[in-house]
């Protein structure tokens, strides 16, 4: 999707640090900010002509915001620890990748890898995801409002995944604790991931995610629960044909 | 007097030998591939079968105590803003927090230390022990980035992306459930008491091209401080070094088929990769090619045990070693004075190869609060840094008896095979003759 221009308003406003990717490198970008600091007054960035660059805004450690005005290529948000970051274009592979805390919004659609191993956090992608959304996820929450692609929450060790619209085969293949909620259709379940009764507590849990993602007009008990089945904790011979 | 007719002496199969059934009739009994570490058991070309010629009328020796015989070596100069000094060109290899004990873990940081060396987490993110104790820590970036977080990649020395080791090129690990405390579980965000499986792939890129754009966006997170090695198992040396440096690497690290702290089955362990003597010739071969020899550092692990080997390894090419195994062996691993405890695990002192389970007489391999108070970490320590002394004064007297005053300025020239194998390895010629095997289309 098109870049979201920044309104006459927000120009004028004149408060936000512009950095333009046409004009400085993307090491330049990382670098400033990596040397921000609790105390500073830079707390809000705009990233102009990302133009698909990789890397764009990678390990960030200050609770700012970030806009990114345009989409970019792999890693965009990189572990991210305590910023709010937001895509105003699609993102590449690995986006939010390793998050470890605070919020990146992805206002078009992610590729491949989408929040990989993230530990804290929450990862919102109004478009669609593609394969191995939450892949390893340690703890980060992801809410994908379209729909997910194949293999994805793969190994997912903790966090939730929410997904309004479809998953694609082997949904969370290798299980171990994360809960994935989905709306629409799994084409398949994946070794050890089993549908789950949705209890109050889980219910309460979705609802307030979907809230924090900004998402209305959907409730959490249109939604199944998945999860581990808990067999392949353990090796047993006799399961060797669910690998 | 009758003449009976005599028995033959019982003889056993060399391929059915005593070891292949034991291991069928393990097999039939429990139903699960044996798994283990140590590396490679069987025999294999080795550095063993290459010899230094020595001086002689045309090269004359540096004085044995007398002159100067540089060790130190950089790493990481192609791009980093901070690379790594080391007094030896003898590295600790990365073995995980988990697989080994806290104390274990500090002793290799005080060891190295002492040594003026670097030492390597592993697949189980960075503890304070061995950040604490380490001069210079490498912080392996691993397929199952258990613990792995921005601020250690901030505290680390280098960075080390992980495709590959020697045991198990192609191969993921698995941490069984008795070895994972609750220190183990919070470290990799994963339950007490399961079986914790390590991926065999990264989750976020596949190949060379992606491998260059994570390289890109580890060099970005820490502003571009910091050396990033690529280690690979000793699969396709020649391809897998130069795609590494393609892909942007500081330093190669190839790790052959006898390396390996790392568990996995004996079969993975046994008939997969390529032993080290034969990684290493090839390696060195692609960084040539790309003329890049020297400027992107090579490190090769798997099966160095003493200076000779050092020496043989840099004289072929290599711009440092790592060790594991040995390591630990310097820290009290496999020790006869544990013999008895060692009988009754089913093995003996020396054979104990399953440092998976945890339950390790030597304390090392273990997360048994008992076992791990038997590891001194400052004892252990002196004698790691001891060892690594040795093998440095062992590899200081090969090169000034060949004349060189660095341990760097070895080279093939120096080296003889004993055999042909090592000699088409190595590519330095049969001992006694001009002949390299596969050279000259012979």
């Amino acid at each position: 999707m098109p870049a979201t221009p920044m309104s006459k308003a927000e120009r004028e406003q004149g408060d936000a640090r512009v950095f333009d990717l046409s004009q400085h490198s993307l090491r330049e970008l990382n670098e400033a900010l990596h040397k921000l600091t609790p105390g500073s007054n830079e707390t809000a960035w705009e990233v102009l002509n990302p133009k698909g660059s990789h890397s764009v805004a990678v390990g960030v450690d200050q609770p700012i915001t970030i806009d990114v005005r345009g989409s970019v290529g792999y890693y965009c948000a990189g572990m991210n620890d305590g910023a709010a970051i937001t895509v105003h274009g699609s993102a590449g592979p690995g986006v939010g990748e390793n998050m470890m805390s605070g919020l990146i919004v992805i206002k078009g659609d992610a590729s491949q890898y989408a929040g990989a191993t993230g530990r804290g956090g929450l990862l919102v992608i109004e478009g669609n995801a593609s394969s191995r959304c939450g892949i390893s996820m340690k703890g980060i929450d992801i809410v994908v409002h379209g729909n997910i692609g194949h293999m994805s929450a793969f190994m997912a060790q903790s966090g939730n995944l929410v997904v309004l619209g479809d998953a694609g085969d082997a949904l969370g293949d290798s299980i171990y604790e994360a809960r994935l909620f989905v709306r629409g259709k799994v084409e398949s379940l994946g070794a050890d991931c089993i549908a789950k009764e949705m209890r109050p507590e889980h219910i309460e849990l979705l609802q307030g995610l979907l809230d924090k993602a900004g998402v209305t007009g959907v409730k959490a008990s249109e939604f199944k629960r998945y999860g581990s089945a808990r067999k392949l904790y353990n090796f047993n011979i006799d399961n060797a044909d669910a690998y | 007097m009758a003449y009976h007719n005599p028995p033959t002496t019982p003889r056993k199969s060399a391929t059915f030998d005593d070891y292949t059934l034991s291991e069928i009739r393990r097999a039939a009994a429990t139903g699960i591939y044996d798994i283990r570490g140590a590396g490679a058991k069987r025999k294999l070309p080795h550095f063993d079968d290459l010899l230094f010629l020595g001086a002689s009328i045309s090269r004359y020796p540096l004085e044995g105590y007398r002159e100067r015989c540089d060790t130190s070596v950089v790493l990481g100069s192609r791009h980093a803003k901070k690379p790594i000094e080391l007094k030896i060109p003898i590295t600790i290899a990365g073995m995980s927090f988990g697989s080994l004990s806290g104390p274990a873990k500090e002793a290799l940081g005080r060891g190295a230390t002492i040594a003026g060396t670097s030492t390597t987490t592993g697949d189980g993110g960075m503890t304070e022990e061995e950040r604490g104790h380490s001069k210079t820590l490498v912080y392996q970036y691993l397929p199952s980035r258990y613990g792995m977080n921005p601020r250690d990649l901030r505290r680390a020395d280098a960075i080390e992306v992980v495709v590959g080791q020697g045991a198990k090129p192609g191969g993921g690990g698995m941490l069984l459930g008795q070895k994972i405390s609750d220190r183990v579980a919070e470290m990799r965000t994963l339950p007490k008491g399961i079986d914790q499986r390590s991926a065999s792939r990264h989750p976020d890129w596949t190949g060379p091209d992606d491998l260059e754009i994570k390289i890109l966006e580890l060099r970005e997170i820490t502003d571009w401080e910091k050396p990033i090695y690529v280690k690979v198992g000793g699969a396709r040396p020649y391809y897998d070094t130069a795609l590494a440096v393609k892909a942007g690497a500081d330093v190669v690290v190839v790790d052959g088929m006898q390396g390996g702290t790392a568990a996995t089955q004996e079969v993975f362990i046994e008939n997969v990769g390529q032993p080290t003597l034969a990684c290493i010739r090839p390696a060195v071969q692609a960084l040539q090619d790309l003329g890049m020899h020297r400027k992107v550092q090579l490190i090769v692990s798997g099966g160095i045990r003493n200076g000779a080997d050092v020496a043989k390894a840099l004289a072929l090419g290599v711009d440092a070693v790592s060790i594991g195994t040995a390591a630990l062996v310097a820290l009290g691993d496999n020790d006869p004075r544990w013999e008895a405890e060692y009988n009754a695990l089913g093995t003996t002192a020396g054979a104990y190869d399953d440092w998976h389970e945890g339950r390790d007489p030597a304390g090392i391999t273990t997360q048994d609060p008992e076992l791990m108070k038997r590891v001194d970490p400052i004892a252990a320590g002196r004698r790691l840094a001891n060892y690594l002394k040795v093998m440095t004064l062992e590899a200081q007297t090969i090169a000034r008896a060949c004349g060189k005053n660095s341990l760097h300025n070895l080279e093939p020239e120096d080296l003889v095979a004993l055999t042909i194998e090592a000699a088409a390895m190595a590519g330095v010629p049969l001992a006694g003759t001009n002949w390299i095997p596969g050279k000259n289309g012979f």
